[in-house]
């Protein structure tokens, strides 16, 4: 990588710190950042990730990530019920993070934090695990993160979508809504949220095959509800329920510069395709809880 | 004396033939794999009594909850009236709890009236079964036939019980009236009837009879349907609740079997603990990885199946059922009893579900070898799953499909290598290069590269 450019005073690069460079030095991190596998390679979600380590730096917190040594969890396999290759993955994970002696892991995938946490433990691997949007809290708590000086999300209408694994699977709910809250938006609640979610059709490694027949996509029912509960539109709410509607009937509130918020790469691509499907990109956003912190606290360059 | 004695045969052949279906269905679900569920009685003690006694999931649809209640807490009272009538019956006295006083007139005065809003709770619910369209959860492949009519027939043996209390009160009423006597209790609703009544002591005396004995026989009669019925979830929910996974629902279970080999993979010197043995010594026939048949789930799956009162809640929630697939997570907990059933032993009125066509089964002509994989549960069904945990959550017994699912899958991938190719592609990208997605591991960390940040103070620096 290039050396820092201090030319326009306000920008700076970061070297994001490996954890075997940490090692070597004879160093620890506070925290180890998970990034999982959606996280370094989705186009999408890189920039999630992005997000979430410049907030890392903009609050100095002594952090380090696996880099290349880091692997699939093995949650993906393990939905799919191939237990032998989950537990193949999760050993050797196992090791990795037993050889550098961490304690701590902050991941922003629900799904790598699922497994790292519940079904680690049984092979050996005992963490403290935090999902990212509990992280965010906790530093917008703290008053780490002011959420203020970037770009001002006052009175936009943002609607969450809670992600199986981090809502019914580890009974999180709030966190995600606590970091929103503190953007000063105008939150929304689809008519199924928290424990009564509706999945975004990607969980149980379906992220991974086409869905099986039926009469509609999962993504585009929960689209569907997201932009009638962005707009207000009651009459499309009431008509959901497994039908293919046609393009949401237009309500009181303008759709442009709405965002559907998301805290699981799944669940972006799966929100992020419904949106085009329903032909809407250029009006409704789908962003993830860092990238709206990073942002309202104008720390992306 | 003759009415006692012929009560005394009665209650002693019903509750007999009770234990001995009892007995049969401990064993049918004991068939299923061994899991220790032992220890944390007091936090199983506490989701018992919030969850089965308090019903607390059920409030999560107010008004299929409000109606539920009145049945439930009706259940209840009603069976302190039972308590009476098994004495009366036993030693020939006629309303021995009348010595509470006020007591028995509050007593009978919450029967009575419980038992008239029984009746129109259960008419409600009737009306939410029959009407057309019935509500969407009441329809189904897993729901026509025997569990369609095993709904119906609950429904009415409650309207039955009811008519015969209020048959038994009025007349006995009337009669003390007749008589210019005191009947002792509070009779709201009867007090009401009595016009409805012959003023004839002796048409009287043969309706009191009539209404006691049918209340009580059939009470009896409907205790030994229930092992037949959904309807036995009012007896086995309360075990169920109590051996409820108290671990986060996002936690799958471990394969032990899978992790020795594992362990042994990757480290020689591990010793692989010696395979469980039969109580004689002899080695035990190698269990499968996942579940094909009923006794491969855990024994807790095949209580779940006996939990179910087949209302659908879960399978109301399931995504993939909502937009169309072929998942039903109610039908899967059904399949399960019917396959227990059919294997093992059967009780009284069996009437398993048949697929066909409609639900793209191929015709079964083995119905012996019909496994609850393939031979009832499809695995088009199982790969429909995306383990949202929705029915899990639904469920107001605490049933958990998604488990059942999961194990179907195993067996599916580990046994039969017959996962879709799709998922095969993925399961060697993650082998290969430690991601699910074709990505080479050494672009790993690509996504560092040319990163900025805008230089600002934290917020804590600044206060």
């Amino acid at each position: 990588m290039s050396p820092t450019t201090p030319a326009a005073g306000e920008k700076r690069q970061i070297n994001v710190p490996v954890m075997a460079d940490l090692a070597a030095r004879n160093e620890s991190p506070e925290i180890l950042f998970w990034v999982g596998c959606a996280g370094a390679f989705d186009d999408r979600y890189k920039r999630v990730t992005r997000a979430f380590v410049r907030i890392l730096e903009h609050v100095g917190t002594k952090y380090a990530v696996l880099g290349l040594e880091e692997s699939c969890t093995g949650d993906p396999a393990k939905r799919a019920g191939n237990e032998f290759l989950f537990q193949m993955q999760a050993m050797t994970n196992i090791t990795t993070l037993n050889g550098y002696g961490i304690k701590k892991i902050v991941t922003a995938c629900p799904h790598c934090f699922n497994t790292i946490k519940n079904e680690y433990p049984a092979l050996g691997g005992d963490y403290e695990v935090i999902h990212h949007s509990t992280y965010l809290q906790q530093l917008i708590n703290e008053g780490k993160v002011g959420v203020t000086g970037g770009e001002s999300f006052k009175g936009r209408r943002i609607t969450f979508h809670d992600s199986c694994y981090l809502g019914r699977a580890n009974n999180i709910y709030e966190a995600p809504r606590d970091v929103l809250a503190a953007l000063d938006a105008d939150l929304v609640e689809m008519k199924r949220s928290r424990a009564n979610g509706l999945c975004c059709g990607a969980g149980g490694a379906q992220m991974w095959k086409e869905p099986e027949p039926g009469k509609k996509d999962i993504n585009i029912e929960r689209t569907e509800e997201a932009l009638a509960t962005l707009s207000g539109a009651a009459e499309a709410l009431a008509n959901l329920g497994g039908v293919e509607t046609e393009t949401s009937a237009p309500g009181p509130h303008d759709l442009q510069g709405s965002i559907i918020a998301v805290s699981c790469p799944f669940c972006m691509t799966m929100m992020s395709d419904g949106v085009k499907n329903k032909e809407q990109e250029s009006r409704v956003q789908v962003f993830d809880l860092a990238e709206l912190v990073a942002s309202a606290e104008g720390i992306n360059a | 004396m003759l009415q006692s004695i012929l009560f005394l045969l009665l209650l002693v052949a019903a509750f007999g033939f009770f234990a001995w279906q009892v007995r049969k269905i401990r064993a049918n679900i004991l068939v299923g794999r061994d899991r220790d569920m032992s220890g944390h009685a007091a936090e199983r003690f506490q989701k018992t009594l919030l969850v089965a006694f308090g019903q607390q999931k059920m409030f999560k649809r107010l008004t299929p909850a409000l109606l539920h209640l009145v049945v439930y807490v009706g259940f209840l009272v009603i069976n302190i009236e039972v308590l009476e009538i098994v004495v009366d019956g036993l030693f020939g006295t006629h309303r021995f709890l009348s010595f509470l006083g006020p007591v028995y007139s509050l007593l009978m005065g919450t029967n009575e009236v419980l038992g008239a809003l029984v009746i129109i709770a259960v008419a409600a619910f009737w009306w939410r079964r029959n009407r057309k369209p019935p509500v969407k959860r009441f329809t189904g492949v897993e729901l026509r036939a025997w569990p369609r009519l095993d709904a119906n027939i609950i429904l009415y043996v409650e309207v039955i019980l009811m008519v015969a209390l209020f048959t038994m009160n009025t007349s006995d009423l009337k009669l003390h009236q007749l008589r210019g006597e005191t009947l002792p209790g509070a009779f709201p609703i009867s007090s009401l009837l009595t016009g409805l009544f012959p003023a004839n002591a002796g048409a009287l005396h043969l309706l009191e009879r009539f209404g006691w004995w049918a209340h009580i026989t059939g009470i009896l009669l409907f205790l030994n349907y229930l092992p037949s019925s959904k309807h036995f979830h009012i007896i086995m929910a309360f075990p169920n609740v109590w051996y409820s996974r108290l671990v986060p629902q996002g936690q799958f279970s471990n394969v032990e079997s899978i992790t020795n080999e594992v362990k042994a993979m990757m480290d020689p010197s591990f010793v692989v603990p010696p395979a469980p043995t039969a109580p004689d010594g002899s080695a035990l026939a190698p269990t499968p990885f996942g579940a094909k048949d009923v006794e491969d789930l855990p024994w807790t799956n095949l209580l779940n199946a006996y939990s179910c009162t087949e209302c659908g809640r879960c399978t109301s929630v399931c995504p993939a059922n909502l937009t169309g697939k072929l998942l039903s997570p109610r039908k899967i907990i059904m399949d399960t009893r019917d396959r227990m059933e059919e294997k093992y032993n059967s009780p009284v009125i069996f009437r398993p579900n048949v697929y066909g066509a409609e639900a793209k089964h191929e015709p079964i002509t083995d119905l012996a070898n019909a496994t609850l994989l393939r031979g009832k549960v499809t695995p088009e069904e199982l790969w429909a799953c995306t383990t949202c945990n929705a029915c899990v959550e639904s469920c107001p017994v605490n049933i958990n499909p998604l488990e059942s699912i999961i194990e179907m899958r195993r067996f599916l991938v580990l046994e039969e290598s017959a996962a879709p190719n799709s998922l095969n592609v993925m399961f060697s990208n993650i082998e290969n290069n430690g991601a699910p997605w074709a990505f080479s591991p050494s672009d790993r960390f690509n996504w560092a590269n040319d990163l900025f940040a805008a230089e600002k103070p934290a917020a804590a620096t600044v206060a």
